[in-house]
C-alpha cells in the first residue's frame, strides 16, 4: 500500500507554467488523470516518477521526494506515452534486462510472469521492431510490472490500441487496482476514464480543476449551462419568450442572426421549447449545440 | 558497474546500422596499410598511414560507439525504461562507457598495431606503442563524446567538427594546443613505450594525468546529466 502525495507542486519553463500549484494525494485503487491534450498530464506524470523536477512544492513517495532518489523505483512502475525503441531486443530479452536491473533474485522467472499477465508469452521471442502498437504497449506494461511495484503509473495507456486490446488493458488495470495497488493512468477521454477509475482527478492547462469519485465528475460535467444558438422567424420575440422560462439563464442576440441561449436546465429546455415557440406561433429554423467539445467541458470546470 | 546495462550498451553498438560503419573504418586502415606495404619497400608510409588512423578513424571510432550507446535513447527519451530503476545513475553512465571504450580499443586502437604491423614488421615494439597510445587516445575520447552525447542531441555534428578542426586542423597549425589535444597526450605515451613514435610534446606526467582527469570527468559528467534526465511529451 503506497501513497503518491503531491503538495503544491508548480513547474514552469520560463515564462511558461506546464504546472501550476497542484496538490493531490493518489492512494490504493486505480486513479484516472483526466484532461484535454496540453493539460499537463504527461509533465505531472513526469514530476510523480522522478523524472522532472519541481519548480515548487514536492512530490513524495510515502514520505520520500521522488526526484532523485533512484531507491523509489523498487516500488513504482513506469509506463511512459514513449515508444520503446529498443527494435533490436525481442520482447523477452527487453522484459528480462528490466528485471535484471531491477536486482530481482529470479529476473527469468519474474520475466515470464509479467509476460503472461500482459499475455506476450508467444510473441516474446520475436525483436520488439516488428510489433504492433498494442504489443509494444503490453512489452511496455510488462517491464514495469516485472518487479511487483506497489505503484503503477501509465501515460495514455489506451492510445492507439485496438478495442478487445483495451479491454484486456482495463481488465488487468482493474484486477490491480483490486490488489491494493496504487494505479494512476491519464486520459484525455471522460468514457474512458469512468470505465476503469473510481477517483478522477480533472487536470486543464496545468491546473487541478476537479477531483472526485466518477459519478460528481460526470455531474460536474453534465449539470452545466449549456450554450446553444436558436433561430427563428422572429429572433427578438423568440429571445423575449425564451428568457420567460425557469430553465433559460442568459439570451442574447447575434449579429448575424439567432439567438445565443443558455441552459441550466437542459431536460426542461428540450421539453418547453417546441412548446414555446407554437404558442407564440414561431417557425424555428435552428437549434445547435455550441459548445459540446471536451474542451469547453474542461474550461468550465476551470472558471466553475 | 552493471552487466546488464553492459550487455545491452553492446548491442547498441552492434545492434543497428552504425555497427557497419564502425567496422568499416578499421578494415580501410588496415586494407590501406595493405595497399601501402604492397606497393614500397618495407616501414615507409608508417607514419602517414597510422597518423590518419590515429588522428581520424580513431576519434570517429570513438565518437560512434559513444553515441551509440547513449545518443538514440536520449533523443527518443526511451532510456527512461533503463533510468527507472534502482541504479545509481553514474553506474548507467560507466556501464555505458565501459561498452564503448571496449569497442574503440578493439576497432579504433588494436588496427592502429596492426597497421604498423603490416608496414613496418620489423618493429613489433613501434607497433606497440601505437597501440598504446591510441588506448590512452581513444579511452580520452569515448569519455569525452559520453560526456558530449549526454550533454547535446548534436552529439555527432560537435564530434566530427572538434576532431577534424580542433585535432586535425587547428592542432598541426598551433602548437599550443597540445596542451589540450587528446592526440598529444596518446602519442606522449606511446613515445614512452617506444621512441619511433613522435612524442606530444606535453612531457609524459601532463599527459596522463590530463587523460586521466578528462576521462574520469567526462563520465562523471554524463552519469550527472543522466540524473537530471527529464521525461518530455511526445508534443
Amino acid at each position: 500500500m503506497s501513497t503518491l502525495v503531491l503538495d503544491q507542486v508548480s513547474r514552469w519553463y520560463g515564462n511558461v507554467v506546464a504546472v501550476n500549484g497542484i496538490s493531490m494525494s493518489v492512494g490504493p485503487g486505480i486513479t484516472g488523470l483526466l484532461g484535454p491534450n496540453g493539460a499537463g498530464k504527461t509533465t505531472l506524470i513526469a514530476l510523480m516518477s522522478g523524472f522532472l523536477a519541481p519548480s515548487a512544492g514536492t512530490v513524495t513517495l510515502d514520505g520520500t521526494p521522488v526526484w532523485r532518489t533512484t531507491d523509489v523505483y523498487r516500488h513504482l512502475g513506469l509506463v511512459p506515452e514513449r515508444e520503446v525503441s529498443f527494435g533490436y531486443l525481442t520482447g523477452r530479452r527487453f522484459v528480462l534486462a528490466n528485471a535484471e536491473l531491477h536486482g530481482l533474485p529470479d529476473p527469468g522467472a519474474a520475466t515470464e510472469r509479467a509476460l503472461e499477465v500482459v499475455d506476450m508469452v508467444e510473441p516474446a521471442a520475436r525483436r520488439i521492431g516488428t510489433y504492433s502498437k498494442g504489443m509494444r504497449q503490453r512489452v511496455k506494461l510488462a517491464s514495469a510490472l516485472v518487479h511487483d511495484p506497489s505503484v503503477l503509473l501509465l501515460d495514455e495507456p489506451f492510445n492507439g490500441v485496438d478495442p478487445r486490446q483495451r479491454l484486456h488493458l482495463m481488465a488487468l488495470l482493474r484486477r490491480m487496482g483490486a490488489e491494493g495497488r496504487t494505479v494512476l493512468f491519464s486520459s484525455h477521454i471522460l468514457e474512458e476514464v469512468e470505465q476503469v477509475a473510481r477517483q478522477i482527478e480533472v487536470v486543464v492547462s496545468g491546473r487541478h480543476a476537479a477531483s472526485g469519485e466518477f459519478g460528481e465528475i460526470r455531474r460536474l460535467m453534465t449539470d452545466r449551462p449549456v450554450q446553444y444558438v436558436v433561430s427563428a422567424d422572429d429572433d427578438r420575440r423568440l429571445a423575449a419568450c425564451l428568457i420567460a422560462e425557469p430553465s433559460v439563464v442568459a439570451v442574447a442576440l447575434r449579429p448575424d442572426g439567432g439567438v445565443s441561449v443558455s441552459v441550466a436546465d437542459f431536460g426542461a429546455f428540450a421539453l418547453r421549447l417546441p412548446a414555446v415557440t407554437r404558442e407564440q406561433g414561431l417557425r424555428l429554423l435552428e437549434l445547435a449545440p455550441t459548445d459540446d467539445s471536451l474542451e469547453s467541458v474542461f474550461s468550465y470546470l476551470v472558471e466553475g | 558497474m552493471n552487466r546488464t546495462l553492459f550487455a545491452l550498451s553492446a548491442q547498441a553498438v552492434v545492434g543497428r546500422r552504425r555497427g557497419v560503419v564502425l567496422l568499416l573504418l578499421p578494415l580501410a586502415l588496415v586494407g590501406l596499410a595493405v595497399v601501402v606495404r604492397l606497393l614500397t619497400s618495407d616501414a615507409v608510409g608508417v607514419e602517414a598511414t597510422v597518423g590518419l588512423g590515429y588522428t581520424l578513424a580513431l576519434p570517429l571510432v570513438a565518437l560512434l560507439a559513444a553515441t551509440a550507446v547513449l545518443g538514440p535513447e536520449v533523443d527518443d527519451g526511451s532510456i527512461v525504461y533503463l533510468l527507472a530503476k534502482p541504479v545509481s545513475r553514474h553506474t548507467i553512465a560507466r556501464s555505458k562507457f565501459a561498452a564503448a571504450w571496449l569497442t574503440t580499443t578493439a576497432l579504433g586502437a588494436l588496427p592502429l598495431a596492426v597497421a604498423s604491423l603490416v608496414l613496418d614488421s620489423a618493429h613489433p615494439g613501434r607497433a606497440l606503442a601505437l597501440g598504446a597510445a591510441g588506448v590512452v587516445a581513444g579511452t580520452v575520447y569515448t569519455a569525452l563524446f559520453l560526456g558530449l552525447a549526454a550533454l547535446t542531441r548534436h552529439a555527432v555534428v560537435v564530434g566530427l567538427l572538434y576532431t577534424l578542426f580542433w585535432e586535425g586542423v587547428i592542432g598541426s597549425v598551433l602548437s599550443g594546443v597540445k596542451w589540450l589535444s587528446v592526440g598529444a597526450w596518446g602519442r606522449e605515451v606511446g613515445h614512452a613505450v617506444d621512441d619511433l613514435v613522435d612524442a606530444g610534446g606535453t612531457g609524459l606526467g601532463y599527459a596522463v594525468v590530463a587523460a586521466l582527469v578528462v576521462s574520469v570527468g567526462s563520465v562523471w559528467f554524463a552519469g550527472d546529466r543522466l540524473r537530471s534526465f527529464t521525461l518530455r511529451g511526445d508534443e
